[in-house]
């Protein structure tokens, strides 16, 4: 019943004009995306303030999915797929090897965050207050017409990418080739570095 | 859905990485809080993809190329904070002063040598 009741309101959504209604008759899907924001963003801070090195890329994983269901709120399903396989597949757990392989303390540690933190809160509140004012004050009153769009899907993505953004595919693929090749060369020239560098 | 709701989410998010970047002194948790930091971005793409009705897709193509570029340098900076860690034995990023003036020990670093002894990251 709830749930016939939010298709209703975003189906209402989907009638209206423009300029969209008012921010204080959120539309089912605003109220989900403030929701998974809260969570995402939390997650987050615990990335950047946990003592436990493990917790903080157990957290990352929530924050990444909980964008991935960001990105399927946006529409753009063919993204969050991406994001899920890559970020969540791939990315966390290079990040957790790395954990491993440079010994990282596992269990509370004090040692994680630097000794001077109040510069840093000073810069990351300065950047985001004015991040925030420029942004609320340019794109207020702009409303995102989620209505019956398919931009998003695999069809749509892969006809633009394959069609316009080809060149820049092919060369970010050389660049992929290039990375892995660097990757290696770091890992294994141990014998380099040591002939040259002692 | 009003436009502010991504962008608001993505300033925050990026605020939280920013703090992260400059807080953290594990390197792997300096690449973690950029990572924090590109998602925010992505999101940004994403939302102004979806509201000028692109009939390119360039913002979703941008953040299809992003999320491999992060994944090409979180390959990159973990084998460089490997070889960090093998030839000094530490991934802390504050240790690693080699292009600071000589003789020039940072306040906090002074204050924690004086308050502990730590074997160890002093040699390296």
């Amino acid at each position: 019943m709830t749930a016939g009741l939010a298709a209703a309101t975003v189906a209402a959504a989907d009638l209206s004009g423009r300029g969209g209604p008012g921010f204080l008759s959120p539309t089912g899907a605003e109220v989900a995306f403030v929701l998974i924001g809260l969570v995402v963003l939390g997650s987050a801070l615990l990335v950047v303030t946990t003592s436990q090195i493990v917790h903080a890329a157990l957290w990352l994983v929530v924050t990444l999915g909980g964008l991935a269901a960001e990105y399927l709120l946006l529409t753009a399903e063919f993204i969050a797929w991406v994001q899920v396989l890559i970020y969540i597949g791939a990315v966390v757990v290079l990040l957790l090897f790395g954990l491993m392989l440079t010994r990282a303390p596992i269990g509370r540690s004090t040692e994680l965050d630097s000794l001077k933190r109040w510069p840093a809160v000073l810069v990351a509140v300065g950047a985001t207050a004015t991040l925030l004012t420029v942004v609320v004050d340019a794109f207020h009153s702009a409303y995102l017409d989620l209505g019956k769009t398919d931009d998003g899907s695999a069809r749509v993505t892969g006809e633009s990418l394959f069609r316009v953004w080809v060149l820049p595919f092919e060369v970010l693929s050389v660049l992929l080739l290039a990375a892995l090749i660097g990757a290696i060369v770091l890992s294994r020239g141990r014998a380099d570095a040591d002939g040259k560098g002692r | 859905m009003h436009l502010v709701y991504p962008l608001v989410l993505a300033v925050l998010l990026f605020g939280i990485g920013l703090y992260g970047v400059l807080a953290r002194r594990n390197a792997v948790l300096v690449l973690m809080s950029v990572e924090l930091m590109l998602n925010a971005v992505n999101v940004n793409l994403v939302a102004f993809d979806m509201w000028l009705r692109d009939t390119l897709h360039a913002g979703q193509a941008l953040t299809l190329f992003v999320i491999t570029i992060a994944a090409a340098e979180i390959g990159l900076g973990l084998a460089i904070v490997l070889m960090i860690f093998r030839n000094r034995a530490t991934s802390d990023v504050s240790a690693l002063r080699d292009l600071a003036e000589p003789g020039a020990v940072p306040r906090a670093r002074r204050r924690l040598r004086t308050a502990r002894t730590r074997p160890g990251s002093e040699a390296a």
